[in-house]
């Protein structure tokens, strides 16, 4: 809502010298969003006087006639200037910017040789000052409005302050002076003049165009005038006109123009229509589905059963309150027209507008709700200007149908603002501030109170304890901190999800926290086989690229789009982790019950509706390519390897709280890893996650570095950790002792590290692989691996003995399960 | 001195004279000095307390000589033993330490030479910050609450009293996808009505987590953004309650200079509601009122909506944006460093915010 202070003053008595900044601190505090303040005064720099042209030299030759111009602008000497325009004589007042100003825009004036002659100083048009959106020529004051050389700025209307305010979508009567002056009264408490209150004609019994109202839902009140005659010359008086293009909007002919101005002074949108285009009487309904109409935009719209229109004999020619049609608007030439002052349903107007993506002044207005009580006087207003200014008469019949169901009256509990707000507010003070915005209150312990007709917002009691607090004022309000509440900290879940971001970290992987959003394509990529569930994937209806529809089902594709990202951007060592929902839905979907809004729903239907809710599990997922430790004056690095994917999906489970002892690994084939360099990674024995080298073709598909490697698993499936039992540390010394075991290389390590240890028994304090050694000697299908076991007893001191007979009973184990023999043996 | 073998030889006991004792103390401790390192001092040791040293054949004259005087030249050789260990323990000390001291100067090492050989990683900085936007909470006696980011719609939207007819609705604000009643979820408030439908006030929970609307990349918008909400139900709140938290919570996360201001505004789900800015002394442009979120009384549409008696109980809510916070805070100028994952932005973090 863009309006003007000398607009508001009209209706309010606002402090004389009010700053910019009181005024916005007056807006703010009362709820609106102030976009902008400007003093005309300031927009444009330097001098800008009245001249009064003397000469007028015509110069020929150039593309366009020119004009060159001495012009007495209170010197004693002439100023020259250059001038395009032509509207002008010898002896007319114009307004002159002399050199050192500057117009809207920055655009500034110099003294400059221009057409082969000076020009000192530049003869302004409405546009160029910012006061109009006149083009046509140079602004020709009225002969004597001021003697040459004075200021200028108060002659074009240069003097006032500009507002812009957003209006929130609960405060209709906000957009509008009516409403704006209205509060800034209730604010500064001064006088305010309500610009509807008018000696405004009735309804008479008699219409003075047929009009039928069919639908009274959708249209509560519709009142119209006529007038017939005008002239249809008639331009708009100057200072509507600059009162429009303050507000943002192009005049476009008296009678549409008076309408606008209306809009904006009252807040009541209307429509003119030219009578003489009318085929019969007026119909005002729902449109029918099939019909067509062209709004003034010269959008043929195909309408909405839901879409009110007026219809005459022809069919619809307006779209109600959001747009009129073609047909029947005032045009070029008209003489006689029908304004129109209806109230509409602000719901059916805002589906009017978002299904025909017509955000019109009046649908925004509408939307968020007009008083019904203005139609007469709208209507009287702008009749009173029209003759005004373009003569005609206006028919005394007057119609006005009147479905408007009334204010009905609020409880409130005179305590009740006190309460809420935590300030003293007595029943007295909370009905006066009420009263001040035009409620009718009366009662003592309760208060009875009948919202004003502009307020359609007030509908419940807590829309009155707003209303007392706003006014009251925010920032009056003490601050206290309530009564602590009774917390337990985070979650299990929540505080595995940190300790892992946190472990990933210092093991060297930077977080990223990608979009979730995916192309289809992405599933082929990472090679999953067909029947995978992760290609099952929810779908953006309305996705912001048409190439990225899909919410991901792996965290993969997007981390490895940001290790691509970084690659791309000159880094060659990247490790990178993220944790994140993925979406995985029901195989089967329907649509949730409905639940209301007037009670909880029952916990079957709470049940019921999440019962569609897709999975949506917290996954973990680290990418690596590069050296995961650089090169350097120490030496060589060491490239990321799928080793360190296993390892760090086991770091991640590990901070989680999950003791190793309950991790495990082994060999897997999982898309989009390399199947011969994948591990799952369990917990308890179920697969939580993989880990390893991605797939070569995953690689060469996402075009990525060899031997890239990830790990993904899903942190939802971990256990909570559990309460850990302290171990009790022996005191005695450690037995230390080497076996090297010679096995089938199919025989994975993990298998005999957990045999070697089941075998070993309580004794075994830790088991560690320290060599894998192939070798011809050994044979192609062979391995040795070497473990360290340490030995150590709670109580005593082991002997040699007690060493070697466990020692042998582990190996016995391996031996049994996996045919492993003692290397040397 | 052939005589020494000889000990029942009164002239003998020449040596326990006590010149001579006193010279080969002397003569020791010269010795002694010039000893440059541990293993000279070593090779000295012989001649001055070896068996065949002055002292040592001293102490063999005493039984040459008459009762009455070996006590008295007894004490006098002990005396001179003892100075001339004492010189050769001094000096040992002495060649020791600077033995210890040269060890250290030989073993001096750069210790500016780089070892990043693991480096280090970072989380990131969104992350970090809603962790210690959460910890401000939990101190105060709340508990965090998560939720779906892909949401019904009635959590979303109605049981938040904004109505089928609110324009954010529509698809030109909200992500909706191939499932019925569901949208990607537009702030984090439904986790709010979730803990709603769970159970009854006391209630006081912070929902930070990621939220979704349909604006397109740039300097100063997501599609995928982060957002802390608050929720306090319980009897007796007021807005006074509200305005004390969030003045805490100013200051708890942006120093002690911080305050908030209140402007009036318009949510569905609060009334009355109000945007507010912050005080930030510290911003990178100077100190200035920074806008940080919204806030409001808990509408009692939506306790209604969420099981909770609107006669007994009132509540506040509010909520802020966890990218907006960081840009002010810590001088992010362009969102899309925040998404991007490039590593130097994160790296620069660190372990914190």
């Amino acid at each position: 809502m863009k309006t003007s202070l000398s607009w508001l003053r009209e209706y309010v008595e606002l402090p004389a010298g009010i700053t910019a900044s009181e005024l916005d601190a007056a807006l703010t505090n009362l709820g609106m969003e102030v976009e902008g303040i400007v003093d005309q005064a300031g927009t444009i720099l330097g001098d800008l006087v009245v001249g009064r042209v003397l000469t007028i030299e015509e110069l020929t030759g150039f593309k366009k006639p020119i004009r060159f111009c001495t012009v007495d602008v209170g010197n004693p000497e002439p100023q020259e200037i250059v001038c395009g325009a032509r509207n002008f004589a010898e002896g007319d007042l114009v307004v002159v910017i002399l050199p050192g100003g500057e117009l809207p825009g920055g655009f500034r004036i110099g003294a400059r040789k221009t057409y082969g002659r000076n020009s000192n100083g530049m003869i302004c048009s409405a546009a160029e000052l910012g006061v109009s959106d006149d083009h046509s020529g140079i602004i020709v004051l009225p002969a004597g409005s001021a003697p040459p050389g004075v200021d200028a700025r108060p002659i074009v209307g240069l003097d006032d302050v500009l507002i812009e305010v957003e209006i929130t979508p609960d405060r209709g009567y906000e957009m509008s002076v009516r409403g704006i002056a209205r509060e800034l009264s209730t604010y500064f408490d001064v006088p305010f003049q309500d610009p509807a209150a008018l000696d405004s004609a009735a309804a008479t019994a008699e219409a003075p165009h047929p009009i039928v109202i069919d639908d009274v839902v959708g249209c509560d009140r519709f009142a119209a005038r006529v007038v017939r005659g005008l002239d249809p010359a008639a331009r708009s008086p100057e200072w509507m006109r600059r009162r429009l293009v303050q507000a943002g909007i192009r005049a476009i002919s008296l009678p549409v123009d008076i309408t606008n101005y209306l809009m904006l002074e009252f807040g009541q949108p209307m429509h003119v229509f030219d009578l003489d285009s009318l085929r019969g009487g007026l119909v005002v309904r729902r449109a029918r589905a099939g019909e067509k109409l062209t709004t003034l935009d010269g959008v043929a719209r195909a309408l909405d059963a839901e879409d009110m229109v007026i219809c005459d004999e022809t069919g619809p020619i307006s779209l109600a309150a959001v747009m009129g049609g073609e047909t029947s608007e005032w045009q070029e030439g008209t003489v006689n027209v029908l304004l129109e002052a209806a109230h509409w349903d602000p719901v059916m107007v805002g589906r009017t507008a978002r299904r025909h993506k017509l955000f019109s002044e009046a649908a925004k207005r509408w939307e968020r709700g007009v008083d019904p009580a203005l139609p007469l006087a709208a209507l009287q207003k702008a009749v009173d200007i029209l003759v005004e200014h373009a003569g005609g008469t206006v028919d005394p019949l007057v119609l006005d149908i009147d479905n408007v169901v009334p204010p009905v009256a609020l409880t409130l509990p005179a305590d009740a603002p006190s309460r809420l707000i935590g300030l003293p507010y007595t029943g007295a003070q909370a009905a006066d501030l009420l009263r001040k915005i035009g409620c009718e209150v009366s009662g003592d312990e309760v208060l009875s109170v009948v919202p004003p007709t502009w307020r359609p917002d007030l509908v419940a009691p807590i829309d009155l304890i707003e209303e007392v607090a706003r006014l009251g004022g925010y920032n009056e309000i003490p601050s206290l901190l309530p009564p602590a509440g009774s917390s337990r900290g985070l979650t299990p879940a929540q505080r595995q999800r940190r300790s892992v971001g946190r472990a990933l970290a210092e093991n060297g992987y930077v977080e990223v926290l990608s979009y979730p959003f995916v192309s289809p394509g992405t599933v082929d990529a990472l090679g999953l086989p067909p029947a995978d569930p992760r290609r099952s994937a929810v779908r953006l209806t309305n996705p912001l690229s048409e190439e990225e529809p899909l919410l991901r089902t792996t965290l993969l594709g997007p981390l490895l789009g940001i290790l691509k990202r970084n690659l791309g951007r000159g880094r060659r060592d990247v490790a990178l982790f993220e944790a994140g929902t993925v979406f995985l839905p029901h195989l089967t979907s329907t649509a949730p019950p409905s639940l209301g809004v007037d009670r909880r729903p029952t916990n079957a239907e709470w049940a019921a509706a999440n019962a569609i809710v897709p999975e949506q599990p917290w996954h973990l997922a680290v990418v690596l390519a590069g050296d995961i430790e650089p090169a350097g004056w120490w030496g060589a690095g060491r490239a990321a390897t799928w080793a360190d994917a296993i390892e760090a999906a086991r770091v991640a489970i590990a901070a989680a709280g999950i003791a190793e002892t309950r991790i495990a690994v082994r060999a897997a084939e999982h898309a989009p890893w390399h199947p011969g360099r994948c591990a799952a990674i369990l917990v308890d024995g179920e697969v939580v996650g993989h880990a390893g080298e991605l797939h070569p073709a995953v690689l060469t598909a996402l075009d990525l570095p060899k031997r890239t490697s990830a790990a993904e698993i899903d942190l939802d499936a971990l256990p909570e950790a559990p309460v850990v039992d302290a171990p009790r540390i022996s005191t005695f010394p450690p037995a230390l002792i080497d076996v090297a075991l010679v096995l089938d290389r199919t025989v994975p390590a993990a298998d005999v590290q957990a045999a070697l240890a089941e075998g070993a028994g309580d004794l075994l304090e830790s088991v560690s692989l320290f060599d894998v050694y192939e070798s011809e000697q050994l044979g192609a299908d062979k391995r040795s691996l070497a473990y360290k076991l340490t030995f150590r007893a709670p109580d005593r001191t082991l002997t040699s003995e007690e060493t070697i007979a466990a020692r042998d009973a582990a190996v016995a184990v391996t031996s049994s399960r996996f045919g492993a023999t003692l290397r040397g043996a | 001195m052939s005589y020494r073998n000889d000990p029942y030889d009164p002239k003998q006991a020449v040596l326990l004279a006590p010149e001579s004792l006193e010279s080969a103390v002397a003569e020791a401790e010269k010795a002694f000095a010039t000893a440059a390192d541990l293993d000279a001092l070593t090779a000295l040791k012989p001649a001055h307390l070896g068996d065949r040293s002055p002292v040592s054949l001293a102490r063999r004259e005493i039984g040459s000589l008459p009762p009455a005087a070996k006590s008295d030249a007894g004490k006098r050789v002990n005396v001179a033993r003892q100075a001339v260990q004492a010189a050769y323990d001094a000096r040992q000390a002495e060649l020791e330490a600077d033995r210890a001291a040269r060890v250290l100067v030989e073993e001096r090492v750069d210790v500016t030479l780089p070892w990043s050989r693991r480096p280090r990683g970072a989380r990131h900085p969104l992350t970090t910050l809603m962790e210690h936007m959460s910890d401000v909470f939990i101190g105060m006696g709340y508990e965090i609450v998560d939720g779906p980011q892909l949401e019904l719609e009635w959590a979303n939207f109605d049981a938040l009293n904004i109505g089928p007819d609110n324009p954010v609705r529509g698809a030109a604000d909200t992500f909706f996808v191939d499932l019925p009643g569901l949208v990607m979820r537009t702030h984090t408030s439904p986790g709010q009505v979730r803990t709603m439908l769970d159970r009854q006030p006391p209630i006081y929970i912070v929902s930070p987590g990621r939220a979704y609307r349909t604006d397109e990349l740039d300097a100063t918008h997501s599609p995928v953004f982060h957002q802390i909400e608050g929720l306090v139900i319980d009897e007796g709140i007021t807005m006074a309650h509200l305005r004390g938290t969030l003045d805490y919570f100013a200051k708890a996360m942006l120093g002690p200079d911080a305050k908030t201001r209140w402007r009036p505004h318009y949510f569905p789900f609060t009334e009355p509601s109000a945007e507010f800015d912050v005080w930030f002394p510290q911003h990178r442009d100077g100190p200035r009122w920074v806008e940080w979120g919204g806030c409001g009384m808990v509408n009692p549409r939506v306790l209604t909506a969420c099981g909770i008696d609107p006669a007994v109980y009132s509540g506040f809510a509010f909520g802020m944006g966890v990218e907006r916070t960081l840009m002010f805070r810590n001088g992010v100028s362009d969102m899309r460093d925040m998404v991007e994952g490039d590593v130097r932005f994160t790296t620069n973090f660190g372990m914190e915010s």
